[in-house]
């Protein structure tokens, strides 16, 4: 007899979904999906809001990346306005960026999957978690506990507000850097730095060769990247660039994100909340493991597919390391956790960088006046979870009329559901399973950090 | 040692980033707790770890922390669930003690909303609609509404998200048995800037604005932004941003409270309230714009929103 299991929620993740299995008479899987649970809608509830409020109402989307929902609504509402940020604030705001990065990365991989890293994929679930970390790895736990909670308490302390921040404004940022302020981060940006390649010395060395193998066993498949680029060279771009779409074989479209609807579309289906989005030139979008059509992936590893190399030293390293192992572009799912590390070393290095750049010290923070208008605009930035897309309208009177979002987690939808069909199918047959084998597809998920 | 249980509803995950930002205090208390549910941290599942159940089932704990509203079918299950389970149940953050933000979309029906993101955009094309028929998927409720409406709740600490302080100051009381001492003032009555008693502005100004201050002196020396004509929530929002010793975080930011923490008690009218607050500082109440949109940003579950369409 056919049946359904669903394991709910999906756990350690930085969502509302839960993953729903489809098992035929023999016991053999025929369906395997990634359900998102909800809609929020916060496209609907911004129109009719003045538009240089939608950057403190947006944040609210994600408490852990509200930082990218700030940047991206703010630049597509200073797109209809018709407003260009003054250059110190433009390096405030990717200082910003990448020093929220940083937790953000450390989080992901310490709390969230490194439990299944250092505990195992099928140890006691009760303990397969952070508390079972501080166990098992006290002292590693501990530090990036610690390097997690200063970094965000350096930005805090800087931007006033962290967790929904506030200092972005249309034009520009609220308040200069001070000479104090920058000393202190950049003491932080330091210690973050080299914590950042301790971490990926680790992973390369002790964590991901064994991980490797079982995820090449559960499978990989093919698919397009999208991600930011420099236009001038094509250096991985997190804040600011173009679009480099890339397919299977490494060719690439590129375009700004103001043409966004030439190059994506969004399809939606009946069992789950989340659109599907895909490559409009495709036509359509095919979530079959075997023969996928329409599907791209976004976040870390695209970027690192889709860059011609990173702007930082450390990082680049890290990059040529991982490119000889992998090639270009390099496919597996696992893999996302490795480039997730090089990121953040990226991150310590760009900000670093920024804190020692004379402009940023600049008190021209903000471009004056401005005055509301009728127009159109889009703002994009690369978010943790991957290209963050925002598309605003005004009237005359500078209130939004209408909204589009795309974020990050929403273009691997499609990604993440092939993933773990592809691990499902590989990993359960003649109807036998357990928690381990259950949690080792949840794995698939999780490396996407959805 | 005390057993919690941890739920996230209609959420951002930005309140249990700031039960993280406890940060040693967290390291600190950990040994004294036990967390039985927590899903951004651990694997515990509803339908048991093999998908073994049809109920949905938390473990008992005496403490059960909820962030988020309420706005689909599972979110009330799980609410109820946990309300059973757990002896003392915990409002986090602005969107469980009062919707928060995504309670804006009480300005907005839930059709309408579906016809826009599945029907209405651009990018989309169009398919058959999420189907709570024909798939596991929970039914959206009509509206977005706080914990408090659905089942009796005993601890609320808002904030969006609350400051680790107050969720360090709520576990504290639990573990020795005492109540919590939560901020219950507005945020002009922490706030450090200098007031005039008159406006400086002759008109209100959107955030299109600057700001007059000077950088190289502390918030002390900044005028009210009220008096500077900036439409700042803090006379009809409740203190507490900034934590035990800090400023209001915005104004920190050098910019306008937006009202995060919720009204100053539940007997307060952010909307009648506020006239009062404009009044005063001389600027005319009728002359600000959106008023459901600031006024009603974090407390949609509370305030009548009227629908603006359909």
């Amino acid at each position: 007899m056919s049946q359904t299991i669903r394991i709910a929620p999906l756990t350690r993740i930085e969502g509302h979904a839960a993953l729903d299995i489809h098992l035929d008479q023999d016991g053999d899987v025929s369906e395997a999906r990634m359900t998102v649970m909800s809609l929020r809608g916060f496209e609907k509830f911004v129109v009719g809001r003045p538009v240089e409020e939608v950057p403190r109402i947006v944040t609210r989307i994600c408490g852990i990346c509200p930082w990218q929902h700030h940047l991206a609504s703010t630049k597509a509402a200073e797109a209809c306005l018709g407003v260009t940020p003054t250059p110190t604030a433009t390096k405030l705001r990717e200082l910003c960026q990448m020093l929220a990065t940083i937790p953000d990365k450390i989080l992901h991989f310490y709390f969230l999957a490194a439990p299944d890293f250092v505990l195992g994929p099928d140890s006691d679930p009760a303990g397969r978690n952070v508390v079972g970390l501080v166990g098992a790895a006290p002292e590693l736990a501990r530090k990036a506990a610690l390097m997690r909670y200063k970094t965000q308490m350096g930005l805090e302390k800087f931007a006033g507000k962290v967790i929904h921040p506030v200092a972005v404004l249309v034009g520009g940022f609220s308040k200069p850097l001070m000479e104090e302020d920058r000393r202190e981060l950049t003491a932080l940006a330091q210690e973050a730095l080299a914590f950042s390649l301790e971490s990926v010395k680790l992973a390369r060395e002790q964590i991901f060769p064994k991980y490797l193998k079982l995820f090449q066993e559960l499978g990989e498949y093919p698919s397009a990247y999208l991600g930011l680029v420099n236009p001038d060279d094509g250096a991985m771009a997190l804040y600011d660039g173009i679009f480099r779409l890339m397919d299977q074989d490494g060719s690439y479209d590129e375009f700004p994100a103001s043409d966004y609807l030439a190059h994506l579309a969004e399809k939606v289906e009946p069992w789950s909340y989340l659109k599907f989005p895909y490559m409009r030139k495709s036509g359509r979008l095919v979530m079959d493991e075997k023969a996928p059509v329409g599907v791209y992936r976004t976040n870390c590893l695209a970027r690192v597919n889709v860059c011609e190399g990173i702007s930082t030293p450390q990082a680049h390293g890290e990059l040529e390391i991982f490119r000889r192992e992998f090639g270009r572009p390099a496919h597996q799912a696992f893999l996302y956790h490795w480039a997730r590390l090089i990121e953040l070393v990226h991150c310590c290095e760009r900000a670093l960088e920024l804190l020692a750049d004379p402009e940023i010290m600049g008190r021209d923070i903000r471009t004056q006046p401005i005055a509301p208008r009728a127009g159109e605009g889009v703002g994009c930035v690369e978010a943790p979870r991957g290209s963050l897309i925002y598309h605003l309208k005004t009237d005359h009177e500078g209130m939004v009329t209408a909204a589009n979002l795309l974020a990050g987690t929403t273009h691997n939808n499609a990604g993440m559901n092939l993933s773990l069909k592809q691990a499902a199918k590989t990993a359960i047959r003649g109807g036998v399973y357990d928690q381990g084998l259950l949690n080792t597809v949840e794995m698939c998920v999780r490396a996407y950090d959805p | 040692m005390v057993t919690i249980a941890e739920e996230w509803l209609n959420s951002c995950s930005g309140c249990e980033i700031a039960l993280l930002n406890l940060g040693e205090t967290l390291l600190d208390l950990l040994p004294d707790l036990s967390f039985v549910h927590i899903p951004v941290l651990a694997d515990n599942k509803y339908y048991g770890q093999t998908g073994e159940r049809s109920a949905l089932e938390i473990p008992k704990a005496q403490v059960g922390i909820i962030s988020g509203g309420v706005r689909n079918e599972e979110h009330l299950e799980v609410l109820h669930v946990m309300r059973k389970q757990t002896d003392i149940l915990v409002a986090l953050g602005t969107c469980a003690t009062e919707g928060g933000i995504p309670a804006l979309a009480n300005l907005t029906s839930t059709a309408s909303m579906r016809e826009m993101v599945y029907r209405g955009q651009p990018s989309t094309v169009p398919g058959p609609d999420p189907d709570t028929e024909a798939h596991h998927l929970p039914r959206m409720l009509e509206r977005c509404d706080a914990l408090h409406q659905h089942v009796a709740v005993d601890l609320s600490i808002p904030g969006c998200p609350p400051h680790p302080d107050w969720i360090a100051e709520a576990i504290g009381a639990l573990l020795a048995g005492r109540a919590p001492k939560l901020p219950s003032r507005s945020v002009c009555d922490g706030c450090p800037t200098y007031r005039t008693g008159k406006s400086s502005s002759p008109a209100l100004h959107r955030l299109l604005d600057q700001p007059a201050y000077d950088a190289d002196q502390g918030l002390d020396a900044m005028q009210c932004l009220l008096e500077q004509g900036f439409m700042c929530l803090g006379p009809v929002t409740r203190r507490g941003c900034g934590g035990r010793t800090g400023s209001p975080r915005c104004i920190s930011a050098r910019v306008p409270c937006r009202g995060c923490y919720g009204r100053i008690s539940a007997h307060t009218m952010p909307m009648v309230d506020y006239v009062g607050a404009l009044t005063s500082v001389g600027q005319n109440f009728a002359a600000m714009p959106d008023k459901q949109g600031y006024l009603s940003r974090f407390d949609g579950s509370e305030a009548i929103l009227k629908k603006l369409e359909d």
